[in-house]
């Protein structure tokens, strides 16, 4: 089975440039049919067959991406999820977009 | 203080850099200077100085920026060719607000010009010279005593006011021999800290930033507002000028570095014949002693300046005396010296009120 | 509702790529799909990793990257057009065991700069130069460079470079990499995740060859410039393939014995 990952996108920081969508193996990742603040459509995760192979944060000149994946060697031992995060990721999607 | 030596304006200059606690000095060879890149190449590198004979006078002044804005007490030097190469990077010192020494013994020209001595950089040190609303404390030393003291002063001023310094020399200080003793070696505490130079951020601050690019304008014009601030500071506390016989003369002499030793001799001659002239030295060519000038100005029947160029430094005593008293002119170009002669026929003129041929109409 | 889901799917999943914390958190300026935020954010990655934010210095240039300082959080000097080098040289000097890095684009390290470049790369400057080379000048409105293609337009080579009027390509690295004081000369890009993952292997072997004192490195990063190009992001990374690699091809361009 493949290994199961996810990303998270700062939907502000990014500009739409779709390098992140091109470097994705799985095509998983689009532009979203919104627009951001800054008037950007930007990238979405669109299937969930990421396998969280960091390809698309590597390539991303905004440094927007958060990228997940399983952790195979622990077993089934929850991981702390949002405090292990460094840096930007939005959960605050909804008041962002309420208060620009 | 040290004992006396007899030594060569530049090398004392030299000398005066490694005791006054210079960490580094960047410069390229050009004559009449290159004594003190020599000097420190040979002595400096010893006495823990780190000396780098740069690829140009623009790398050079670019060290310096760079080094400035590492916390370092440095230096540079050369002469007015060089001096015009580094106008771009004393600006960005400036803009930046950092602190450095800049030397110019300047020479003969416009262009390449001639290697002798000269006085044609004022307008360029002290109006300006790089772009931007921007002045230099500028020191004009007349000696080679000077040409050593003035180091220690200019560093001290440089760090305390966070700016740029100029010592406005000129090729024949540069070169000539004179008695000179030291003061002592700076010691490391007497030296400000710096707690904006780039060392490295530690965690307990934010990052340092050495920038003079402030695109919006209310930020560069709030910039711009505090150097004129810092300069209006500077003209009350650290002009400086020297009075010689001034207390009862009819005539006033003005004049600055070795110009003014000329100056001085001719005041000398004057006296013995009967004519109360005084000579006004200013030291600090910015902040320009405008009081003493203006004041001596209502004491005074006319104003003789002497210059080694054609004619910078009277705009400013003219600006000073403010047409109170007629200002006379007398200069030498090409890096000729006036004697005190030439200059002693002019002040006759002033006095018996008849005008030679080679006075200037303005 | 997308919050919701985004934290249900990270519960169990472990984080295996963030933005690094010595980016601060200002947006960037530069256009969409530049190479210069890819860069800026690697160099800060390596040195998140070695633990050596609060001892490297960086100097940035005159160009698109002008604002670096800005997005690095690093104590920074912002040099004179030309001049990063002369400036990294200084710094570097006057603290020797700090890591300093000069950052420029093609202008400035290989126009106005390249007496600077040549006599610090010379002397063997313990520092690293990074070179970002879009064959173009971005910030002045995408104005011909030293390294601009034959043929290829610009607004002041509108009808496309010719040798008669403006001479050949400047392959700067080239010239830096014959010079004996100079240790490390790598030629990378940031087009593709791999290519983003060799750029990040040849920071790390400079900041440890710079700990060791070896001489200079120079990395040159073959970049895009969307804007300047007239391109999309990824019309300007094919192109960049197609037509860059050619003549400033990737690799090891000077490696240790």
């Amino acid at each position: 089975m493949a290994i199961k990952g996810t990303v998270a996108f700062a939907v502000e920081t990014c500009k739409g440039c779709e390098l992140c969508i091109d470097a994705c193996p799985q095509d998983s990742l689009a532009l979203s049919q919104e627009i951001n603040a800054q008037g950007y459509h930007y990238a979405v995760l669109v299937k969930d067959n990421c396998t969280g192979c960091v390809n698309c944060a590597l390539v991303c000149p905004d440094a927007v991406i958060t990228v997940y994946r399983e952790n195979r060697k622990k077993e089934k031992v929850p991981v702390a999820t949002i405090s292990n995060v460094r840096g930007n990721v939005t959960v605050t999607l909804d008041d962002e977009r309420k208060n620009p | 203080m040290s004992t006396s030596k007899l030594m060569k304006g530049n090398e004392a200059l030299a000398e005066a850099a490694i005791r006054a606690g210079c960490n580094a000095y960047f410069g390229y060879p050009i004559t009449p200077q290159s004594e003190i890149l020599e000097y420190l190449a040979a002595e400096g590198r010893h006495r823990g100085m780190i000396v780098l004979q740069a690829e140009s006078e623009v790398a050079s002044i670019n060290m310096v920026y760079g080094a400035a804005g590492a916390g370092a007490r440095v230096m540079t030097s050369s002469s007015s060719p060089g001096i015009s190469l580094m106008q771009e990077g004393i600006s960005y010192i400036a803009g930046a607000e950092l602190p450095c020494l800049v030397v110019n013994v300047s020479r003969g020209g416009p262009g390449l010009g001639t290697i002798q001595p000269s006085q044609g950089d004022y307008f360029q040190a002290v109006k300006g010279g790089g772009h931007g609303d921007y002045r230099l404390l500028v020191l004009a030393p007349a000696s080679v005593q000077e040409m050593a003291d003035f180091v220690f002063d200019a560093f001290d001023l440089a760090d305390r006011y966070r700016m740029p310094v100029m010592i406005l020399s000129d090729g024949a200080l540069g070169q000539m021999m004179e008695k000179v003793s030291f003061r002592d070696y700076v010691p490391a505490d007497h030296i400000v800290p710096k707690p904006w130079a780039t060392t490295g951020k530690p965690k307990t601050r934010e990052r340092n930033i050495i920038t003079s690019l402030h695109i919006e304008p209310e930020k560069m014009e709030e910039i711009n507002i505090r150097l004129q601030e810092k300069y209006r500071l500077i003209a009350a506390r650290e002009t400086r000028c020297e009075h010689f016989h001034t207390d009862d003369a009819d005539f006033l002499l003005v004049a600055y570095g070795l110009a003014a030793r000329i100056a001085q001799g001719t005041v000398e001659m004057a006296r013995s014949r009967g004519i109360r002239a005084g000579l006004l030295r200013p030291i600090t060519l910015f902040p320009w002693p405008t009081d003493a000038v203006r004041t001596l100005a209502s004491h005074v029947k006319g104003v003789l300046v002497v210059e080694m160029n054609a004619g910078q430094m009277v705009e400013d005593v003219r600006l000073a005396v403010g047409g109170r008293v007629p200002v006379r002119f007398h200069g030498r170009m090409g890096g000729i010296i006036p004697s005190p002669d030439e200059v002693l026929a002019v002040l006759e003129s002033m006095v018996t009120n008849s005008v030679p041929q080679h006075e200037e109409a303005y | 509702m997308e919050r919701q889901a985004i934290e249900q799917d990270v519960a169990g999943l472990e984080c295996v790529y963030a933005k690094p914390g010595t980016l601060t958190d200002t947006r960037l300026h530069y256009c969409p799909g530049c190479g210069h935020g890819v860069v800026h954010r690697v160099l800060m990655e390596v040195i998140e990793e070695l633990g050596i934010q609060d001892s490297t210095i960086g100097v940035a240039p005159v160009g698109c990257s002008v604002f670096a300082y800005n997005y690095l959080n690093i104590d920074m000097q912002e040099a004179a057009h030309g001049r990063a080098s002369a400036v990294a040289t200084a710094v570097k000097r006057i603290l020797p065991d700090r890591y300093v890095f000069s950052y420029q684009g093609d202008g400035d390290l290989a126009a106005i700069g390249t007496a600077e470049t040549i006599h610090t790369a010379n002397r063997g400057e313990n520092i690293l130069v990074v070179f970002i080379n879009n064959a173009i000048y971005g910030m002045t409105g995408g104005q011909m460079a030293p390294t601009t293609l034959l043929g290829m337009t610009t607004t002041t080579s509108p009808e496309g470079r010719t040798v008669e009027t403006a001479g050949f390509p400047l392959k700067i690295t080239e010239i830096v990499a014959t010079l004996p004081g100079v240790y490390y000369v790598s030629r990378n890009s940031v087009h593709t995740p791999g290519a983003v993952r060799h750029l990040k292997k040849a920071v790390q072997k400079s900041f440890q060859f710079q700990k060791e004192k070896k001489g200079t490195c120079f990395i040159e990063v073959v970049s895009n410039c969307p804007s300047g190009w007239k391109m999309t992001p990824l019309e300007a990374n094919a192109w960049l393939e197609e037509h860059m690699f050619p003549l400033y091809p990737p690799g090891e361009i000077k490696t240790p014995k």
